[in-house]
């Protein structure tokens, strides 16, 4: 492989990656605060492309207002989704909210089926983001290189939030007592409704990021993503907002590196790209059980 | 000041509290002991809004507030140490310090409890930036009750403080009650270690299987009969004859 075509290839894998990352702490964070696995989470995913798609081509708004909206848009469905599918089990066993997550995301996707039609839709191209870069060779669109930038912005930002500001602090207290955290005077229904804003929101600006690169919109879309990210946040070590990122990195780099030297093995492993994922989780559930970043927990009586 | 009628809780299907009278003056240390299931948290509990009353009434400062949402009653100036410390371990002593007066907004004030707390507790201040879950139990109980102590409370309820806690360092947390309640907070105190209790206590509550059975005066329950064959231990006041 010459340096040109693997700098290409890393420029895709960090785009990959970061969109994979962006969506997988939205399944650490939900996990942190509640113990739920949130699958509908892609699908919230999905909905945010859809939403991007309709604002700029039914309501032929610039892609900048559009995108805006479907971010707004998608944070408001992560809360109504918590305040109607998992607040009134929170007290209930474990498995009732697990399977109401899981009812949600089918729910989600076959009303989108109902809504949106099963035809492919074509995702807008925003010439900004379509244009060809070249750097010294390294030829790539413009949003490839993109991606990546965007999410260490959002990534500081989030970082801010959760260690900088009260609401963060909160959240951090929610996620180790409820009951203690209610004692201090927080309200714990706003502190999980506001991490699902938050997880809805990475999950959206990932979204119309990935309708831009990956430019077909199906409403199951959101299916392969939402396993994949999931299995990136159990990798990393569920609950741990670095363990999300790093697992999505390693998943993307492994996807797009799979497809890259196929080229040049007797035989043809991109066919294979998909099963990646889950071996590097049967892996680290052999080897790591608790995640890369993950540690077994140990309190003081 | 806060004054308990005919408090009844059930939890499930068990009667937990079966018409509690509790009166809690101004100022003043009021202890309620009682051994294991008694009901002693649960009252505790109850008056934080963080279980439901069956039926009676919660009065603090003429106003039910049994009703209430366990913020509006840390807004209202009373708060819980609960047992167990229960101290957030993935956040620093300062983090622990600050989530304490989350219902405040007067920044200033904040800034300067912050400074009386550490003062009170100097431990904490030398351990400002550590990760809480560090600390020794002794050490995480003084943040707990400093943490208590930066919603800056009118009413202070203390839920065990002395569990698990070396005999010296029981010996300095009541010391620090005393301390608490010279400055004007209002303590409620729920304790197994009954002695220590009765001692600092002005009132006493002595709770069986949700029914208080006997009430007076500190000092008066120490020398009752009853309660110092039933929490005082015979094998105590035995040695001490000898």
């Amino acid at each position: 492989m010459s340096l040109t075509i693997f700098m290409q290839q890393l420029v895709n894998a960090a785009s990959l990656g970061s969109l994979y990352a962006l969506l997988a702490i939205g399944y650490t964070m939900v996990y942190g605060i509640l113990r739920l696995i949130n699958f509908a989470h892609g699908d919230v995913f999905m909905l945010s492309t859809y939403f991007a798609f309709y604002a700029m081509t039914s309501f032929l708004l610039p892609w900048y207002i559009s995108f805006a909206i479907a971010i707004i848009l998608t944070i408001l469905f992560g809360t109504v989704l918590e305040r109607g599918a998992y607040r009134p089990l929170r007290n209930s066993p474990r498995i009732s909210i697990m399977i109401s997550a899981i009812a949600a995301s089918f729910l989600i996707q076959n009303l989108a089926v109902v809504f949106f039609g099963g035809i492919p839709k074509a995702f807008p191209s925003v010439p900004i983001f379509s244009k060809i870069i070249q750097i010294s060779g390294v030829s790539s669109s413009s949003i490839s290189v993109i991606i990546p930038i965007v999410t260490i912005l959002v990534l500081f930002i989030l970082g801010y939030i959760i260690n900088q500001t009260k609401m963060g602090m909160a959240m951090r207290a929610v996620s180790k007592d409820y009951e203690a955290a209610r004692l201090m005077g927080i309200n714990v229904n706003t502190v999980i409704s506001f991490t699902f804003g938050i997880g809805s929101a990475l999950a959206a600006i990932g979204g119309v990021m990935w309708g831009l690169k990956y430019p077909q919109l199906i409403p199951l879309m959101g299916l392969m993503p939402g396993l994949k990210c999931f299995i990136a946040a159990v990798v990393g070590g569920i609950g741990n907002i670095k363990g999300a990122v790093i697992g999505g990195f390693i998943l993307g780099f492994g996807e797009i590196m799979i497809v890259a030297v196929s080229v040049y093995m007797p035989y043809d492993l991109s066919g294979y790209r998909d099963a990646f994922a889950f071996v590097l989780l049967i892996a680290i559930l052999l080897l790591k059980p608790d995640g890369i970043m993950g540690k077994s927990s140990v309190e003081k009586v | 000041m806060l004054k308990i009628e005919n408090l009844h809780v059930f939890y499930g299907g068990i009667h937990a509290l079966k018409g509690i009278n509790l009166n809690v003056e101004k100022g003043k240390t009021v202890s309620l002991i009682g051994a294991n299931g008694a009901g002693k948290s649960t009252t505790l509990r109850c008056i934080m809004g963080l279980v439901k009353k069956n039926e009676g009434s919660i009065i603090y400062n003429q106003q039910d507030i049994s009703s209430l949402k366990t913020r509006d009653i840390v807004k209202r100036g009373l708060v819980l140490t609960p047992e167990g410390r229960r101290i957030f371990p993935n956040l620093s002593v300062k983090e622990n310090l600050l989530l304490g007066a989350y219902t405040r907004t007067d920044k200033n004030e904040i800034d300067r409890d912050f400074n009386k707390v550490t003062e009170l507790f100097p431990i904490l201040k030398e351990r400002e930036w550590q990760i809480a879950g560090t600390l020794s139990g002794g050490e995480q109980q003084m943040l707990a009750v400093g943490r208590s102590l930066m919603s800056k409370p009118k009413l202070i309820m203390m839920d065990e403080p002395s569990l698990g806690l070396a005999p010296l360092i029981v010996k300095n947390i009541f010391e620090i009650i005393k301390e608490i309640n010279s400055n004007g907070v209002t303590v409620l105190l729920v304790e197994q270690n009954a002695k220590a209790a009765l001692e600092i206590a002005d009132y006493a509550y002595v709770l069986e299987t949700g029914t208080i059975v006997l009430e007076g005066k500190g000092s008066e329950l120490l020398n009752n009969a009853d309660v110092q064959k039933a929490y005082l231990g015979e094998a105590v006041i035995k040695t001490k004859e000898k």
